[in-house]
């Protein structure tokens, strides 16, 4: 049961990451092609999933959009792990001082901006793009994973194999990035594959409604929103990126609850 | 009880101003000349002195920020550029769409994850926990808006028992209600599921405590047991996740606003969005803010006049 949350999690993903790297080299069509006579068709020989308003191949386009997920997602997670963990070091370390308070009430703060309000934020003053969107996914990231690296470093510095580390007399700084770090690497990796799947669904959102990745550039968010008005004439058009989202986040959620329990089995309940 | 009730309300109040700063610093300060930005490259001069005038931007920075929060606490949220209305106005006609929308939603999400989450805790391991398990993973997978249309194709579409969107206004409190069940349904099923996996494995947790032992050894059956004293237990946790779940839904509500075409706070932000609106932009994120802030203050209060042993942290 277990290792099938695993196995099914991570070939989902290997699916969408390999269909991203290919369409770098190859695409069944060109997406910058309009097609108008070739408009909406259904899935067939020709199009394996159809094609859309303007006569695009949708198994491209997807291709494409996968592209612009994967690589949104990812940085936002790199933002967000960059950035919290060597707060949640640093807050750990200086347990209880002037500074672990203001990194924590920092973190507060953030959390009490809902990330789609910080998305909006950005883009009214900044403007509507990927890179946008990337800065507003990470920004959301980062207290996720300085909270996490906090509480899972303050309970190691209590342990025995620290305090010799101290007595040795290493600093801090060493202990955290030689002893601690190690010892949480697991739990950052678990909850990097929990963000990132909420990265995909915050890019979706974002290019659905408007302030995500711009035109020309494929989003599966924005296919939807494109969709949305041909719903009732070509359902398909609206249906295959949804699934598209559906299968890239559940199989990145198989594949957080599957690592977890394959690294670390004491964390089994630690999650729900 | 006093002393936390009076430091929660010291880290609220210390929120709200660092929140303000924030949001008045993006908005205000990194654009450079919030008018020029507002009125674009193609703006007179005049014009653009005529903004600077009634935004008041000739003031020093601090003296603006004074008056831009003494404004909000007196309920003054500044003047529309694009609308010519005072925002407050625009709010409050908008805010009795987002508001219920959200509130209808956490209902829902409440009606389907506690009935799920406790049956699928009873039943642990059984056909209908991996049922219901494996309908909670499809839950958080899906994207809310993607819902929304499929719903929107099933059931106003193809069946026509509701309408696609838009909304009557509270006029017809009945066809009102009728037009936010879609949208709600919607907003309300990642939460539910998310909800429901809180509530199961909150309540597995308090299964195996010695006291539902004790309560069997007395002679309770294992449904009295589940009912009488765990379920109770088990709903502090939850609750916290109650109250984070009002900002996702009042921030998802943005999002399922625009498939519906419901005239919320959501779509007003979005049309001053590309207006370039920014005073109006400034004023409704504060308040989406301040709603979640206060929120989980209250919340903070309920969870710890329930258990007494949060209000030593």
């Amino acid at each position: 049961m277990r290792a099938r949350n695993l196995i099914i999690g991570a070939a989902l993903t290997a699916v969408f990451i390999a269909l991203a790297v290919m369409s770098f080299f190859w695409t069944p069509y060109d997406i910058a092609t309009l097609d108008i006579p070739g408009r909406l068709k259904t899935p067939g020989a020709a199009h394996l999933l159809g094609t859309d308003h303007f006569g695009r191949d949708i198994l491209s386009m997807i291709m494409m959009g996968a592209r612009t997920s994967i690589a949104v997602a990812l940085v936002a997670v790199g933002i967000g792990m960059a950035l919290g963990i060597p707060l949640g070091l640093l807050a750990a370390a200086r347990h209880g001082s002037l500074l672990d308070e203001i990194i924590m009430r920092g973190n507060d703060l953030i959390f009490a901006f809902p990330s789609l309000v910080i998305a909006i934020l950005i883009t009214a003053v900044f403007g509507a793009s990927a890179v946008n969107a990337i800065i507003a996914i990470g920004i959301f990231n980062v207290p996720v994973f300085a909270r996490l690296t906090r509480s899972a470093a303050l309970p190691l510095w209590e342990r025995d194999f620290i305090l010799a580390a101290r007595v040795c007399g290493k600093s801090a700084a060493r202990i955290s990035v030689e002893h601690i770090l190690p010892n949480i690497a697991n739990l950052m990796i678990v909850q990097g594959t929990i963000q990132f799947s909420l990265g995909i669904l915050a890019e979706a959102a974002l290019s659905y409604i408007g302030l995500g990745a711009q035109p020309p550039t494929a989003s599966w968010g924005r296919m939807l929103a494109d969709a949305q008005t041909l719903v009732s004439i070509a359902p398909h058009v609206a249906l295959i990126p949804g699934f598209a989202i559906l299968l890239m986040v559940l199989g990145l959620n198989l594949l957080g609850d599957g690592l977890r329990d394959w690294l670390d089995p004491r964390l089994r309940v630690a999650r729900v | 009880m006093i002393r936390y009730t009076l430091g929660r309300l010291t880290s609220l109040t210390v929120s709200l101003i660092v929140a303000s700063l924030v949001i008045f610093a993006v908005i205000e300060v990194i654009p450079g000349d919030p008018a020029a930005f507002m009125l674009g490259v193609n703006a007179r001069p005049d014009t653009i002195a005529a903004l600077r005038a009634e935004m008041g931007l000739d003031q020093p920075l601090f003296q603006r920020y004074f008056a831009w929060v003494a404004g909000m606490l007196q309920g003054d949220f500044g003047t529309s550029w694009t609308y010519k209305t005072p925002v407050a106005d625009l709010i409050s006609a908008r805010i009795w769409v987002s508001l219920p929308l959200a509130a209808y939603a956490l209902i829902l999400s409440t009606a389907i994850a506690f009935p799920a989450g406790i049956y699928a805790a009873s039943r642990r391991g059984g056909a209908g926990d991996i049922t219901i398990m494996g309908a909670t993973q499809l839950g958080v997978a899906i994207p809310n808006f993607w819902f929304a249309m499929i719903l929107v194709l099933i059931f106003a579409v193809n069946l026509r028992w509701f309408s696609a969107g838009g909304f009557p206004g509270w006029g017809n409190p009945a066809l009102a209600l009728k037009s936010l069940t879609l949208p709600a349904i919607a907003l309300a099923l990642p939460q539910a599921a998310i909800l429901a996996r809180v509530m199961r494995s909150s309540l597995l947790d308090m299964l195996g405590e010695d006291f539902i032992r004790t309560a069997r050894a007395k002679g309770l059956t294992r449904r009295q047991a589940l009912w009488r004293h765990a379920v109770r237990n088990a709903l502090i946790p939850v609750l916290t996740i109650l109250g984070l779940q009002f900002s996702f839904l009042l921030a998802g509500g943005i999002i399922i606003e625009q498939v519906f075409f419901l005239p919320g706070l959501g779509r007003l932000i979005f049309q001053s969005i590309s207006a370039r609106d920014l005073i109006v932009v400034e004023s409704v994120v504060m308040l989406l803010v301040f709603l979640v802030i206060v929120v989980n203050f209250a919340v903070d209060l309920a969870y710890a006049a329930v258990d007494p042993r949060l209000r030593r942290r």
